[in-house]
């Protein structure tokens, strides 16, 4: 473990907005091992999905760089899938088309047809879905449609997974259905995995490492925890766990205590502006 | 005439009433929404126009009610079924001439002609369609793959929105004297695949009927979902992969939209191009039957209006069957 798979070093992002540039990054530095499952969590507006487009290749940093096996990131690639928050299938396309799309275009040279199929129907028992493979995203469940996302990233052999609050818009027992099948997916492939969340419970539960972020503008990485819980995790044996509960609390005291969000009516509108950027897209100037 | 319709009249509003007692309320709902309710709507339309049309005098007679154009209706079939038969005969007659000729001296020059009689109601119906169908796939051509472009380009979107806002409201009247011009003058050739008639009517057509699908193809294709073109970005898709797997079939709904009211006014904007540039079809066909004057002439040009308005709702049922085939949202 000499040298980091991924690397961020220096990174800071600016948008441009009406009222001069609007700094949402500063100073992220950020070492990721291969196989590390490891969690961006903070307050809406700070900069999470930032971070994970960056790393992405859907944004360019203002300044510093992302680093993955010795070469920078600066554009989008299947090496680096991402999991978007509402799953992004294409709506005209069946489950199966939908990742076949995907190893079509990743696995056209290296796989001949009979493999590319194997892989696709192997990725979708993965997930559980191969029993839809017919089916249009507008006919199964958002969970099931998330499933497929997962499977679709997947199926791309990434060396870095990235997830952007892959479970945020789903029930709870939806939630924690694709969280064990998660767990296990990672047990058996062992990738790389950055993963946004709001929720605290599923960045324990599911991570080697819980990175923190502070509030935005100008957000960086606030505290950096590591998870030294034995896999496999089981949510219902570790609710009594007291070191689970401790990684909990100490998120928990971050969020709310260190890093609390003020609750006057400006930095309110300024969390839901900032919200914005999360989405990549320019953002109006947050007032001080 | 008079006491037939009314019995006729009798007899379906007992027929009605005894449909009206068989059902239970929910069922007539129903039932009532999808058949019974436009049957009436019809119905009271063709009351209305029987007893209003007679009071309205025209230097050509009254007004045509319906039964008389009903009659006329079935007087240009008539017509069709006529003429259909006499060229039957002719060109049988012609073969029989012909072959007798060949027999005589085997290197004989048999000349063929096509039956010179005029074209009838049937026939125009025909020329009107393929001429619209030439001058909407025309339009479709241009405007699709252009409004793809607009719509990915944003710079070029805005280079070229106001030539399209301005040239979108222009009439067909206002093009025909130009584009007749403009054929007359450039599409010279000793052996013309098409008749110069034809292309005046349907590039008239194209010009006016391809704005819609433009503009909803550009609106379509920049209103891709932002995740989809990320999804397309992080699989590195080539230029022509991501168009043809991501935006187009993504924009086939608005797409749809604009073709079928593309296809609307093609159809409008042909039988006005027909009538003023007397070239064949209906329009041509109405204004016939204008200049002619005849006592018969309103009715016939009624049974052309309500043939118009029946052909342009069946041309939409088509697109409609074809969106329900091709559009993945239907």
């Amino acid at each position: 473990m000499a040298k980091s798979h991924l690397e961020l070093t220096g990174v800071e992002m600016a948008f441009d907005t009406a009222k001069g540039p609007f700094i949402a990054l500063e100073n992220v530095d950020l070492k990721i091992q291969k196989g590390e499952f490891v969690s961006l969590i903070g307050h809406s507006g700070c900069g999470k999905s930032t971070v994970l487009n960056i790393v992405a290749g859907l944004l360019q940093a203002s300044k510093g760089g992302c680093v993955l096996d010795g070469h920078e990131v600066n554009s989008p690639g299947p090496e680096r899938a991402v999991v978007f928050q509402n799953h992004a299938l294409m709506p005209w396309l069946t489950v199966y088309e939908n990742v076949e799309l995907a190893v079509r275009q990743v696995f056209r040279k290296s796989m001949s047809r009979q493999e590319r199929k194997d892989w696709i129907t192997h990725n979708l028992e993965l997930v559980n879905m191969a029993h839809a493979a017919n089916k249009r995203p507008g006919e199964i469940s958002g969970g099931m449609a998330q499933r497929v996302g997962i499977a679709r990233a997947l199926a791309m052999k990434p060396s870095v997974l990235l997830m952007d609050e892959p479970f945020g818009a789903l029930d709870a027992l939806t939630r924690a259905h694709l969280q064990d099948s998660l767990m296990d997916i990672q047990q058996e492939l062992n990738n790389t995995v950055i993963m946004i969340t709001h929720d605290v419970d599923e960045a324990v539960l599911l991570s080697d490492r819980i990175i923190m972020m502070t509030n935005g503008p100008a957000a960086t990485v606030g505290e950096d925890l590591y998870i030294d819980l034995p896999r496999p995790r089981n949510r219902v044996a570790l609710a009594d766990d007291a070191r689970y509960v401790r990684y909990r609390q100490e998120v928990l005291s971050f969020l709310y205590e260190k890093q609390r969000k003020l609750e006057s009516l400006s930095t309110r509108r300024s969390g839901k502006a900032s919200a914005q950027e999360s989405g990549g897209q320019a953002v109006k100037q947050v007032s001080a | 005439m008079t006491t037939l319709s009314v019995r006729i009249g009798e007899s379906m509003a007992g027929s009605t009433r005894k449909l009206l007692a068989s059902l239970s309320p929910p069922q007539l709902a129903s039932a009532g929404k999808q058949a019974l309710l436009p049957l009436i709507g019809i119905l009271l339309f063709l009351g209305f126009w029987h007893l209003a049309a007679p009071q309205v005098q025209t230097s050509l007679g009254a007004f045509p009610g319906p039964a008389q154009v009903w009659e006329q209706a079935g007087q240009l079939w008539q017509e069709h079924a006529n003429q259909r038969q006499r060229a039957d005969k002719f060109v049988l007659m012609q073969e029989e001439r012909n072959a007798r000729i060949l027999a005589d001296n085997p290197d004989a020059e048999v000349r063929i002609r096509s039956y010179p009689g005029a074209p009838t109601f049937i026939d125009q119906i025909g020329t009107s369609l393929v001429t619209v169908l030439a001058g909407f796939a025309l339009a479709t051509l241009i405007a699709v793959p252009l409004g793809i472009l607009f719509g990915l380009n944003p710079y070029f979107q805005a280079a070229v929105n106001p030539l399209i806002q301005i040239f979108k409201p222009v009439s067909p009247l206002a093009w025909l004297p130009l584009v007749t011009m403009v054929v007359s003058a450039t599409y010279v050739s000793d052996d013309p695949m098409f008749q110069k008639s034809f292309l005046t009517s349907m590039i008239t057509v194209t010009l006016c009927s391809l704005w819609p699908t433009l503009i909803n193809t550009s609106v379509g294709v920049a209103a891709v979902n932002p995740d989809l073109l990320n999804v397309s970005k992080v699989l590195k898709l080539s230029f022509w992969t991501h168009v043809r797997k991501v935006v187009l079939p993504s924009s086939v709904p608005m797409i749809f939209t604009g073709l079928r009211v593309s296809l609307g006014i093609a159809w409008m904007v042909l039988i006005a191009a027909e009538m003023l540039a007397q070239s064949p079809g209906l329009g041509k066909f109405v204004w016939d039957e204008f200049q002619n004057g005849s006592s018969q002439s309103l009715s016939r040009i009624m049974a052309a209006v309500l043939a118009i308005g029946f052909i342009g709702f069946l041309l939409d049922r088509v697109m409609l069957l074809i969106q329900k085939k091709v559009a993945w949202n239907e």
